[in-house]
This record gives C-alpha cells, structure tokens and sequence, in this order.
C-alpha cells in the first residue's frame, strides 16, 4: 500500500490537535476524557504508520500497549468521574477544585 | 489515484469530520456516538496500513469496550451540559495560541523529520496476527506482563473508586 507517509502523519497531527482543543475548550469532564483517547488514538496512528513505512512490526506491539493503557486509564477516570459524580452532583471541571471536602 | 489512495482519504475525512463533532456536540451521547465514528475510521486505516491485528483490538476494545463504558457512564451521571466555556475571552485566547504553538512546532518536526523511501521488504510469509504473537510473547514479554499487572491494578483501582462510601 502506498499511502504517502507525510499524509499520515498530517492526519494524524490534526487529530490530535482536535484532542487537544477538546480538553482545553470543553467544561464536561467526559467529553475531556473522550478527547484525551482521540489524542492517543492520533499517536497510535503514527506508530502504526511509522511501523508499516519501515516494514518493523515494533510499531504495532507498542500501538497494542497504547490500547491496553488507554482502557486501564478509561477505567480509572471514568470511576473518578462516577466518585466526584456521587460527593459533588456535577460534571463540571470548573466546578471540581477540591481534592477533598 | 488508485483505490488504496482514494479509500484512505475516505477514511481520513471521516475521522476529521467525526472528532470535530465530537468536540463540538452539547450531547454527550451524541459525542460519543461521533467518537465511535472516528476509532472505526481510524481502524479502517489500520487495515490499509497492513496492521489486521491492530484493526480488531481497536475495533473490540475501543469501539467496543471503551465506548460502551463512556456511554454507561454518560447515562449515570447526565445532567444539563455546563455552558460551554466558562473561562472568558483571555482562556479562550491562550488555549487557540497554545494549541496554535503546539500543532506548528510538531509540523515543522514532522516534515524535517519526514522518512525517505520505504524499504521494500520480502513479503511476509506468516500473517500479521502471527508475527504480532510472535514478537509479544518473546522480544517483548516483560512489557507484556507488567502491562497486564497494570489492567489488574487498574480494575481494583475502579471498583475501590466506584464502591459506594460506607
């Protein structure tokens, strides 16, 4: 497959320029973290695209550690969310600036 | 331009088109949903890219595991979505010039760091999945291992932070 090399990487530089827009626009915590996967799914892209460009499968072995980091973090943030959800009744990040109460 | 090329535009327009969505929907459903849209385009690429086992662990894990998660959460704790910038003109200014910076300063790199001619390999004689098995369970089985202590640790981390306080 000849998929310029450069083209990838722009893709992959946009996406996660959107991730990191995500984070620094929006006020919902969820939505930040869901922004937050789009950025490592962008980094993701570039290994893989790095990975099949030099024909070494290294690329993709750390893409698989990529994912499983991303569901490890996914997990713990989303049971954060569900912890403040419960003690604080908001989704807000502006409204989170206790660490206890 | 052939097909390869024209399918991966597809794709990649898609996967533009759905994070801007995603960062733009007042709905957190509708966020998720338009997430949904660019893993699935991305693992389309990964396809074209000749990663097929990269291709089902996003699709099963991200679209499918970390999604549905999202969604369960969404309908745990929806509420009335908070006004949608808070911080006043001065934060929305120095968020567009740091995300401005930052997507520069990696343009400039990716594009003096862009790789020369591919290499032409022998074709490969195994599958992806195989030699993808291959090398995790030899060249990196330490990684291998401590990145499923860290799953392990990142369940009990989310039932001890999800129990209800006694």
């Amino acid at each position: 497959m000849d998929i310029p090399q450069h083209h990838l990487l722009i893709l992959s530089l946009v996406l996660l320029t959107i991730g990191v827009v995500g984070v620094l626009v929006r006020r919902n915590v969820i939505i930040i973290l869901m922004s937050i996967e789009l950025i490592l799914n962008a980094a993701n892209l570039n290994f893989v695209a790095f990975s099949s460009h030099w024909h070494n499968l290294t690329g993709q072995i750390w893409g698989v550690f990529n994912i499983t980091i991303a569901a490890a973090e996914v997990a713990v943030g989303l049971a954060i969310v569900i912890a403040l959800f419960r003690n604080r009744e908001t989704v807000n990040v502006d409204e989170m600036n206790l660490m206890k109460w | 331009m052939d097909a390869g090329l024209a399918i991966f535009y597809f794709f990649a327009a898609l996967a533009v088109v759905g994070g801007v969505m995603m960062i733009t929907r007042k709905n957190a459903v509708h966020a998720a949903v338009y997430l949904v849209l660019t893993f699935v385009s991305v693992a389309a690429i990964y396809i074209l890219l000749g990663a097929e086992f990269l291709f089902a662990v996003q699709v099963l894990v991200y679209a499918g595991g970390i999604m549905v998660l999202f969604l369960f959460v969404i309908m745990l704790v929806n509420l009335e979505e908070p006004r949608r910038f808070s911080g006043g003109r001065l934060r929305l200014m120095t968020s567009a010039v740091v995300t401005f910076l930052l997507f520069g300063m990696l343009a400039r790199l990716f594009a003096r760091s862009l790789p020369g001619q591919a290499i032409v390999a022998a074709p490969a004689t195994e599958g992806n999945l195989q030699l993808v098995g291959t090398l995790l369970f030899t060249d990196y089985l330490l990684p291998f291992e401590v990145v499923s202590l860290l799953l392990l640790v990142a369940m009990i981390g989310a039932i001890v932070l999800g129990r209800p306080r006694a």
